[in-house]
């Protein structure tokens, strides 16, 4: 699969490393350079640096039609942004933002995005080890929908793109140009 | 009407400043807790001071019963979010957004923002009108700088619509080689036809352009370099 990773902080680091060495092409960016410290010397997939939410910059980094899209950053709202913009004008298969806010988590899976709340997994797993029962508080959700009103072929349903062959015949890298 | 500010940046605290005096019901979220007070002292106790992206403030900030919410932060994905939720998650029928990066408009468009004001257009709008902008752009020196790569935007009034390479008197040593349309890229051949809007890209010696930029752009507006 083609994999674009937006914030190359410890979650997105270890992401972009984890699915290079299982054999995807990873594409990560970060707006400082210095946060590619952290990826380790072995990574083979492309790292570039500029704003994930600049949709100049995403196409120039090679991110349009990437099968999946994380968007990891600090920020919530870049995240967001970054998603949808993936998900709307890339036609990307699967965008997903993470998002700390419990409420803004649950109102993005509607339009079309998926959603990773830190605050309900975390919770979950702590409940989990307690023997306590969930939190009920939005851990990762699915795309529920999408942006409605609007006709558009990017978004596939989750369902079309579950199958796992497309992994070994990963699509041709044409960005060399980076 | 009730309308909620979200962004106590001059923008917001003017606007929230003039809705008062016309005599709108306002509240401003502002989530610097020094700036919120600050704005609080000098228009009164509209201003809450928390963030205007986290659905449980906006809920707090009465912003289902909100008839406008104008997001005017100075960033972009913030006021994307605030717009979303606004609309999303509150019903708001009116949801106003400040863009600063004009690439943005249609993308915030498309996912349901109601208004966009981009200060950056309208300031750009406002300079173009006074300055020619049928000019060719250059956009790299390559080699010695003897040579320069070139693009030329065919606007209306371009010799060279509807017609291809071929059919253009191509000073020597000079080349146009590719065209961007529609913001694809493609190889220009001999009998391509130009149309409005392509952006032509050429390689030439820095003295030809001249010559080029009246094949290209036209003579009406003279080149000044």
């Amino acid at each position: 699969m083609k994999i674009v990773i937006v914030g190359c902080g410890r979650v997105g680091a270890s992401a972009a490393d984890y699915y290079d060495r299982a054999g995807h092409e990873v594409i990560i960016l970060d707006s400082s350079t210095a946060s590619f410290d952290r990826l380790p010397s072995t990574f083979g997939g492309h790292a570039i640096r500029g704003d994930g939410t600049d949709e100049d910059v995403l196409l120039r980094a090679g991110a349009g039609k990437a099968d999946v899209f994380l968007a990891v950053t600090e920020g919530d709202n870049r995240n967001v942004m970054a998603a949808q913009l993936a998900s709307e004008a890339l036609g990307v298969g699967r965008a997903i933002a993470k998002i700390n806010d419990p409420l803004r988590a649950e109102a993005y899976g509607e339009l079309g995005i998926a959603t990773l709340c830190r605050t309900g997994l975390m919770l979950d797993a702590v409940n989990g080890y307690l023997g306590l029962p969930p939190s009920g508080l939005p851990g990762m959700l699915e795309a529920s929908g999408h942006h409605d009103g609007v006709h558009h072929d990017a978004l596939i349903p989750p369902a079309a793109v579950a199958v796992p062959s497309q992994s070994s015949d990963s699509p041709s890298v044409t960005n060399q140009e980076a | 009407m009730f309308v909620l500010v979200v962004g106590g940046g001059k923008v917001g605290y003017y606007l929230a400043k003039e809705l008062i005096d016309a005599g709108h019901e306002v509240a401003l979220m502002e989530k610097d807790p020094r700036r919120a007070s600050q704005i609080a002292d000098e228009i009164g106790s509209i201003v809450i001071p928390h963030d205007g992206c986290e659905g449980k403030y906006l809920g707090e900030a009465g912003c289902n019963r909100a008839d406008v919410v104008a997001a005017v932060t100075g960033d972009d994905e913030d006021n994307l979010v605030i717009c979303q939720m606004a609309k999303r998650h509150f019903d708001v029928p009116r949801t106003i957004a400040r863009v600063n990066n004009p690439k943005n408009e249609a993308l915030f468009r498309h996912l349901g923002v109601d208004e966009l004001i981009s200060p950056t257009r309208m300031i750009l709008g406002s300079i173009e009108q006074d300055i020619p902008v049928h000019e060719l752009l250059h956009l790299a020196a390559l080699g010695e700088g003897e040579l320069e790569l070139i693009e030329a935007h065919l606007q209306a009034g371009s010799p060279a619509i509807g017609h291809a390479p071929r059919d253009l008197s191509i000073p020597e040593g000079c080349s146009l080689f590719a065209v961007i349309r529609n913001g694809v890229a493609t190889p220009l051949r001999p009998d391509t036809i130009m149309l409005e809007g392509d952006k032509v890209i050429a390689i030439g010696k820095t003295e030809c352009q001249e010559l080029l930029h009246a094949q290209l752009i036209g003579e009406a507006v003279a080149a000044d370099a």
